[in-house]
């Protein structure tokens, strides 16, 4: 063998065989064109790992109970032998920071290495919700100065008060991101909602004037403005900006935390695209070293375990089986594509005219720059690869005592299932959809919530305490409504509670 | 490009903050487990942390999410039997499918319903003695304590052998020898310099080479004549003996085991003792305790003993004392030892011994010890004893009396008695 070539092959890493393997993963990731951020890696112990995993992934966070308490929980799970740890936390930021746990053999590094630095980096890099919702470059300076800001707060005001007010935040963290907004436009919609706000400041005051003066005419209620004048979807954002008793140190951490809640909203919305890319490119970019002879049999052999263990898709009646398996199908989707541009069939003519036979990686490149899983799922999952997982779709009414099978890998199943698998990505279709309706501007100031069911599925058991932080936030009394089927709407709860 | 970063070295605590944060918000379940543990405990052990459980409703981190019920429609992998139309029982629990939608749900709703972790021993003890302090703890000064500890002083240049400091010496002794043949070495360069120059001429330079040769010669045996290690190179580790507070304490405990003391009170007195023996063993390094019974003898014992032999007869308080000060004087001098001492009893007493004892602790006992707690586990109306020893209180800042009724009193009276705010 070649030996200025091929790479050392003892499991054992050291600095100098990672650069020398990064060198050549680089390479050949530049090769495919994977544009990435620059990489910082860093090779930290478990023990680093078990922190990095109770901070959110964070390499640095504001201080808070329920960190501590996933510590604790993480700690558990790992020494009682329960939980293993994930190989490597990636962050997307600019450098991006990956880490490497100093447990990993070199195979593995090297996997980490392609899987994170290049695989999730060029994915941060280029996927459109990445690009517009995120900026890579001052995530960990916003990090700093959070953690900075809380605990000024916590010296100023107290642990205690800082506690209950980020309790109330990370309870309503879901419900503090724009979902359809583009951010192109929050400053525009920011200034307008200035102006607003300082059209509703001098009302009040014309209010305030007129008030004293004995009315002269009976009052027109069809003048009274509704307020918010449309519904609002981000509850935090709204709190933050209309809460009547906030102080602004309370408005900036509930900035805080909407903005964190935000950064990761697009993590969320791709985590089948992500890892699916991700694993292509470290199975690509691994299999070209080997066919280039830069590692030999016994690297790809480990490589090979870790890689299946990572994709494996258990079937629906196993006791292991735990949903779609995000690896699983994200990977499948990719190589699916890549088949189908390079050796299409008949089928593969018919249901993708415009990508079969086309260049693969121009193809990949595209699905990773303008996807979500929602929409990637929609547009590219294949009769092919629904037939090579088995897929079948099923009804669960909670009105019927049984579940119907209602589509399977069949010529008729097809869309269906390819639709619905599509739809079990969608956000919205997952999280409760709650907007805030009505604000009692001129009355008891009392916030009206209105939660519109998805396919009528009901709201939690949660219910009661969320209204309750919403009432810590909001300060005045909260109704939460929900749409029926019949159109009308039916008060779900109320905060503080009304004997009724 | 990419950079390695090596952040093994970095602390591995960054969460530390964290959970302390989590133990300060669950503070009042934690200290509830922490003072139900003591009764578990024997009197000295006090090298565990301790389990703590908590309910797990008040850790739940709420948000909306969607409940059961409704129409859903799920993909799932694997068809190996299903055809379109089929209907099939639901699967128990509505677990079918937990799939993304509920994906964090794990933390509230069902589930283990406690969430049990491990504090550390500090913890722990912080916890158990939160706002408490030793009493008296500044009277001693370090002047008339007698232990001593060796330390480490710097460098001297005389010493034993064996605290030779090798890296001192030998860069000592380097620097002598760059000193020494400085001036000589740069002699040479400058002649071998010359000769390098004369080589190429031989023959017609040849006096002048020889001469330079036998100059370098003479200038490299000087040179290596510079010892390679000298007397005045040797650096020793110094080592003096400095005077420091004592460490070590001893905890005398003194019980009446009189027929009227029965289990149930000596198990109030076991957990006071227990509570003693922790609080001092986190301010001290080292700790003794002596067990003392007594009822109209008196007889230091073991533990077990102490706690579970059962014995009849009158009561006389002043033997123990007596014992306790016999056993003070001749094993824990009071300048090397702090003396805690802590008597339980049901305030029985021969009448004609009470103003013995209130004589041995003014005169011989209370001198010597820091602290000197009495407490009196009754139900019935105060004796002769609690009188005598309640005129004491108002004399001796360090003896303390208090009153337990019950086992729910002892948490409280303790805290009483090692109070921060205790205006002695």
């Amino acid at each position: 063998m070649d030996n200025t070539n091929t790479l050392d092959n003892t499991s054992d890493w050291t600095f100098e065989k990672l650069e020398s393997y990064h060198a050549k993963i680089k390479q050949v990731a530049q090769s495919y064109r994977l544009d990435t951020y620059p990489n910082q890696i860093e090779i930290i112990t478990s023990e680093q790992m078990m922190d990095a995993y109770s901070s959110v992934g964070m390499p640095i966070g504001y201080s808070h109970w329920s960190y501590g308490k996933k510590f604790i929980q993480t700690q558990q799970g790992y020494h009682r032998g329960q939980m293993g740890l994930a190989y490597e936390i990636v962050i997307n930021s600019n450098p991006c920071i990956a880490y490497l746990m100093e447990e990993n053999s070199m195979t593995m590094q090297a996997l980490v290495i392609a899987h994170a630095c290049y695989g999730h980096n060029s994915f941060f890099k280029n996927n459109y919700l990445f690009t517009t919702w995120t900026d890579a470059d001052s995530i960990i300076d916003y990090l700093v100065f959070a953690k900075k800001f809380v605990s000024e707060c916590e010296e100023k005001h107290g642990i205690e008060a800082v506690e209950n007010l980020l309790d109330s935040c990370h309870a309503l963290m879901n419900l503090g991101v724009d979902r359809y907004k583009r951010p192109t436009k929050i400053s525009l919609h920011d200034e307008l909602l200035r102006q607003q706000e300082r059209e509703q400041y001098l009302q009040s005051q014309v209010n305030d004037l007129w008030r004293t003066v004995p009315k002269s005419g009976p009052k027109d209620e069809l003048l009274k403005k509704h307020f918010p004048s449309e519904p609002q979807e981000n509850i935090l954002y709204f709190i933050e900006k209309n809460a009547p008793l906030l102080a602004p140190w309370q408005r900036e951490v509930i900035r805080i935390v909407r903005k964190i809640s935000q950064y990761f909203y697009p993590q969320k919305q791709t985590q089948v695209m992500n890892e699916g890319w991700a694993t292509f490119w470290h199975y690509t970019i691994l299999n070209t070293l080997y066919d280039d002879g830069f590692v030999g049999e016994k690297f790809m052999l480990e490589f090979l375990h870790h890689h299946t263990n990572v994709v494996h898709q258990p079937a629906y009646n196993s006791p292991y089986y735990n949903g779609i398996n995000p690896y699983a199908l994200g990977f499948s989707m990719f190589v699916d594509i890549r088949r189908i541009c390079e050796e299409p069939t008949e089928e593969d003519r018919h249901w993708f005219p415009e990508i079969a036979g086309s260049n693969w990686l121009d193809t990949l490149h595209f699905a990773c720059k303008n996807f979500k899983d929602e929409s990637f799922i929609s547009q590219y999952l294949s009769p092919h690869l629904m037939r090579q997982m088995k897929l079948f779709s099923v009804t669960d009414d909670s009105d019927l005592n049984y579940v119907i099978v209602d589509s399977i890998h069949n010529e008729e199943g097809y869309r269906a299932i390819r639709e619905n698998l599509a739809k079990q990505y969608n956000l919205s279709n997952l999280e409760p959809n709650i907007q805030v309706y009505d604000v009692q501007v001129d009355g008891d100031r009392s916030m009206t919530l209105r939660y519109y069911p998805h396919q009528s599925i009901p709201l939690g058991d949660s219910t009661d305490q969320m209204l309750k932080h919403l009432h810590q936030l909001w300060g005045f009394e909260i109704k939460l409504e929900q749409e029926m089927d019949s159109g009308e709407y039916e008060t779900l709860a109320t905060c503080p509670k009304h004997a009724k | 490009m990419a950079h390695f970063i090596d952040r093994r070295l970095n602390g591995k605590n960054k969460s530390s903050v964290n959970r302390q944060r989590f133990i300060r918000r669950n503070k009042a379940q934690i200290k509830k487990s922490v003072s139900d543990a003591i009764t578990d405990r024997s009197v000295t052990d006090v090298d565990t942390g301790e389990q703590i459980v908590i309910p797990k409703r008040d850790l739940s981190e709420p948000f909306f999410h969607q409940g059961h019920g409704g129409i859903r429609e799920r993909v799932h992998p694997g068809n190996d039997q299903f055809q379109r139309g089929d209907k099939i029982e639901r699967p128990p629990s509505g677990q079918e499918g937990q799939g993304s939608g509920e994906g964090d749900a794990s933390d509230s709703g069902e589930g283990k319903d406690e969430f049990s972790f491990e504090i550390s021993r500090d913890e722990y003890l912080d916890l158990l003695f939160e706002d408490l302090e030793l009493p008296n703890l500044e009277k001693k000064e370090v002047s008339n304590i007698e232990e001593r500890e060796i330390v480490r002083a710097g460098y001297s240049s005389v010493g034993l052998p064996n605290n030779i400091n090798i890296i001192r010496s030998l860069r000592k002794s380097q620097a002598r020898r760059i000193a020494m043949s400085g001036s000589k070495r740069k002699e040479l360069r400058v002649l071998e310099q010359r000769l390098s120059e004369l080589q190429p001429f031989g023959d017609d330079k040849e006096t002048e080479i020889v001469q330079l040769k036998n100059d370098i010669e003479s200038l490299k045996e000087q040179i290596a004549k510079v010892p390679f290690i000298d007397d005045f190179d040797l650096q020793f580790n110094n080592y003096i003996s400095q005077p420091c507070p004592s460490s070590q304490a001893v905890m005398f405990c003194l019980m009446d085991v009189s027929g009227s003391m029965d289990q149930a009170t000596k198990d109030i007195a076991k957990r006071f003792y227990i509570l003693l023996y922790l609080f001092l063993s986190r301010n001290y390094k080292k700790i003794e305790v002596v067990y003392i019974r007594h009822h109209t003898q008196a007889k230091e014992v073991d533990e077990h003993e102490f706690f579970y032999s059962q014995e009849t007869g009158g009561t006389i308080v002043s033997s123990a004392l007596k014992l306790m000060h016999t056993i003070q004087q001749s094993r824990y001098p009071a300048h090397q030892w702090n003396v805690y001492a802590a008597q339980a009893s049901d305030g029985d007493n021969w009448a004609d011994d009470t103003p013995l004892c209130h004589k041995l602790l003014e005169e011989n006992i209370l001198p010597n010890v820091r602290y000197f707690s009495y407490i009196e586990i009754t139900n019935r109306a105060h004796q002769s004893l609690w009188d005598a020893y309640e005129k004491l209180t108002e004399k001796r800042p360090e003896f303390a009396i208090k009153h337990i009724k019950e086992i729910a009193d002892i948490y409280p009276v303790f805290r009483e008695l090692f109070g921060k705010q205790q205006a002695f």
